[in-house]
């Protein structure tokens, strides 16, 4: 069965916005809540990588953030990314280095309208052991 | 052995080499591993035996931290703060009261 992601539209905004910004990077960051289905606190992060074909946390704002969470008893609740020339699916890479079972893993898709505002592609996805499943988005 | 004090224990400068006892904190995706342990302990004088002896108490969680090449690319390791690929890597060394965690990359395409 779909999971089911509310979202604030403050929030999804919120990342649309970083999305568009880095374009045409790839954006990265975290929505984390107290738990997987009530993602609270948006937490934009600096892709180390800064590239339009990957993205990746820097390995001391990844351990700020994991201690920060945990202080705060706080869960990922999302994990978010752009894809800047392709649509808002996980990638084989996505797939191969998803680590958060639990997470919803947000892809935002720049490649319409790039850092200009307009219709957004927006989806997010459960990724298990290398299994893919959608989740219903509900943005209130 | 270098003896370097420890910021966790500060009265503390002089320990045994043999038996180096570190706590290690595990990721979620481990877990299956500790049997849902998010905090355990493991022993050795560097990360090295840390992971050997991590895969004496929970066999196969090795396998997910290092290859053949040393520590796997899309696993952070940390010793205290630091990033061990900014130490030594597996050969960084530990000392009693350290503590590890582990935390896989947040990364894709």
């Amino acid at each position: 069965m779909a999971r089911t992601l509310r979202l604030d539209t403050a929030l999804a905004e919120q990342i649309v916005a970083h999305a568009r910004r880095d374009h045409p990077d790839e954006a990265c960051g975290v929505v984390a809540g107290p738990e997987y289905d009530r993602p609270t606190r948006f937490i934009p992060m600096i892709n180390a990588a800064r590239s339009p074909t990957f993205y990746e946390f820097d390995s001391a704002d990844l351990l700020r953030l994991y201690r920060e969470m945990d202080d705060r008893d706080e869960v990922p609740a999302v994990v978010y990314h752009s894809h800047t020339a392709t649509e808002a699916y996980p990638s084989r890479t996505d797939i191969a280095y998803a680590s958060e079972p639990d997470a919803h893993y947000l892809l935002v898709s720049t490649r319409e309208t790039g850092n200009e505002d307009g219709p957004y592609e927006l989806r997010s996805f459960h990724i298990v052991d290398g299994v893919v499943s959608e989740d219903i988005v509900v943005v209130d | 052995m270098v003896v370097r004090p420890n910021p966790a224990y500060p009265g503390n400068t002089t320990r045994e080499r043999s038996a180096m006892s570190v706590e290690v904190r595990i990721p979620t995706i481990l877990r299956t591993y500790t049997g849902g342990e998010k905090l355990v302990t493991a022993e050795g004088a560097s990360l090295q035996e840390l992971v050997t002896n991590l895969d004496s108490s929970y066999p196969g969680i090795a396998d997910r931290l290092v290859d053949d090449a040393g520590l796997r690319r899309f696993v952070n390791v940390y010793l205290n703060d630091e990033d061990v690929r900014f130490l030594d890597g597996l050969g960084t060394e530990v000392a009693d009261g350290d503590s590890v965690t582990i935390l896989p990359a947040v990364a894709g395409g």
